[in-house]
């Protein structure tokens, strides 16, 4: 239950924590909040030779407005994003969502980059993001690239990164006008990793059709699962209980395979799923629709 | 390689050589002789093992020593304020049989001193989610509870 030996070491910029990552290739590791990595390491499924502790370069913590969307620093803290106004004003969704991530001791250090990078499946960021067409801008000593988080995740714990690449930042873009989101997990206990868990992204016309939806999903495959054929039926549906039903019925019988494991078994996986769809969806419609609480 | 550290706990300044691969736990446990920190799971889950660092409650076995290098951390051995007697949130559990075997209340001390100073007045449900982060194999929680509203109670009349 202790971490094998490893050389530290603290830059104070992206540019000294790249150089580093290049020297030391596939050996070396960022250090965000350490919320996942430290634990794997006291455990010794992970042994870096080396860690590159981020937690001194000041760029990567930020929260700011640019171009109409979010922007935030890859080493904001999980607890930083929660609290924003500037997040709850311009992604409601993140901001509803923060809070089912761990515990509030675990977000005073967790940070949104490390769960972004970190790609559990369990995980709420990585299934945001990818609800919100969120953009990941990666980096590495010669190379700096924008990854749509779609492109980003590749399955169990992994990304699009190289090991001598970084992420920065990550951009939310704002929600087009007549849109309606929502999210909802089930966990045994508040703060632990969820069974099942979903984000939802509706989008009505003028005349109060669907135009858009996505529906993602988190603890029921390797990575953000999405539930392509739930969504493609409710567009062009008007955005009723029937509708709804039927389209978190396809999600949890078509679109997901989910494994068992101690927690919950695969069929029981399915029941969340078409119990948590069900609820964002409607949620997400009566948002876009104005019709919440009504 | 070791690396030297200087770091304030509970205001008095320590500097010590560490190996990098030191937890921030277990230099406050082995080289400060602070034991008033638990340690239960080393992986984040229970919570025994929280502290302060610079006034914000973090989990000391997810953390290096290295990484507290010029910080302040805050331990349960600090709460007195070097005056002997108990903390008010001390005094709520006491009071309120708070506790049995004790392990998990450091952590859950620490956990609420912040917690009160931002929300001196917390609801029922308010500290229930504060505690899902701090795990108690004794009582059951609502002994707990109680400990910390009557905590939050003492500590207004102290500031009234
Ligand atoms: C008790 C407990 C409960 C938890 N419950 C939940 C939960 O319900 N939901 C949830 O989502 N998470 C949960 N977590 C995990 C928590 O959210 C972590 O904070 C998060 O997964 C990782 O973020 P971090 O900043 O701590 O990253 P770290 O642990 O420091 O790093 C994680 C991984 O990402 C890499 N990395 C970090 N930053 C970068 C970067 N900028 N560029 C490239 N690679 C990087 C690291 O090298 C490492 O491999 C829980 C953790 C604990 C201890
Ligand atoms: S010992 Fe640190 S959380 Fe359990
Ligand atoms: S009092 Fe024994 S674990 Fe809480």
């Amino acid at each position: 239950m202790k971490p094998a030996a490893f050389d530290y070491f603290a830059p104070g910029t992206v540019d000294e924590a790249l150089g580093l990552l290049a020297d030391y290739g596939g050996d070396a590791k960022p250090l965000a909040g350490g919320q996942s990595l430290v634990p794997t390491m006291n455990f010794r499924l992970a042994q870096p030779a080396v860690l590159v502790d981020l937690n001194g370069i000041e760029e990567l913590f930020f929260i700011r407005e640019e171009e109409g969307g979010l922007r935030c620093g890859a080493m904001t803290r999980q607890r930083s994003v929660e609290r924003s106004a500037l997040v709850q004003r311009i992604s409601p969704l993140l901001h509803e969502a923060m809070p089912h991530i761990a515990h509030s001791q675990i977000r005073n250090r967790g940070t949104i980059g490390g769960s972004l990078a970190h790609a559990d499946p369990a995980a709420e960021l990585p299934v945001l993001a990818v609800a919100l067409d969120a953009r990941m801008y990666v980096r590495s000593v010669t190379d700096a690239r924008w990854v749509s988080a779609r492109d980003f995740y590749m399955g169990l714990f992994a990304t699009a990164m190289l090991p001598e690449e970084m992420l920065v930042e990550v951009a939310f873009p704002t929600l087009p006008s007549g849109s309606g989101w929502a999210f909802d997990e089930v966990a045994r206990q508040h703060g632990n990793y969820a069974m099942c868990g979903a984000a939802a992204v509706v989008g009505l016309d003028g005349r109060r059709v669907v135009e858009r939806a996505r529906l993602v999903f988190l603890s029921v495959g390797e990575g953000p699962v999405e539930a392509e054929q739930a969504a493609a039926l409710l567009v062009g549906e008007q955005p009723n209980a029937e509708a709804i039903r039927a389209a978190a019925e396809t999600a949890a019988t078509q679109d997901i395979d989910p494994v068992g494991d101690i927690h919950a078994g695969p069929a029981f996986r399915r029941h969340l799923a078409r119990v948590i769809a069900e609820r964002v969806l409607t949620r997400a419609c009566e948002r876009a629709a104005g019709t919440e609480g009504q | 390689m070791d690396q030297t550290i200087s770091v304030r706990v509970n205001d008095r300044s320590y500097d010590r050589s560490v190996e990098p691969r030191l937890l921030l736990s277990d230099f406050l446990r082995h080289e400060l002789e602070l034991t008033g920190t638990h340690v239960g799971c080393e992986h984040g889950v229970c919570g025994a093992c929280t502290v302060l660092l610079d006034g914000v409650a973090v989990r000391s076995c997810l953390l290096f020593a290295v990484q507290a290098d010029g910080r302040d951390v805050s331990t349960v051995e600090g709460l007195d304020g070097g005056t002997q007697a108990l903390h008010p949130i001390q005094h709520g559990f006491w009071e309120r049989h708070g506790l049995q075997c004790g392990f998990c209340t450091p952590g859950i001390l620490m956990s609420l001193v912040p917690f009160l100073q931002e929300n001196p007045n917390p609801t029922e449900e308010e500290i229930r989610d504060l505690l899902s982060g701090n795990i108690c194999r004794c009582t059951g929680y609502q002994k707990i509870v109680e400990a910390v509203q009557l905590g939050a109670r003492l500590i207004q009349e102290k500031s009234a």
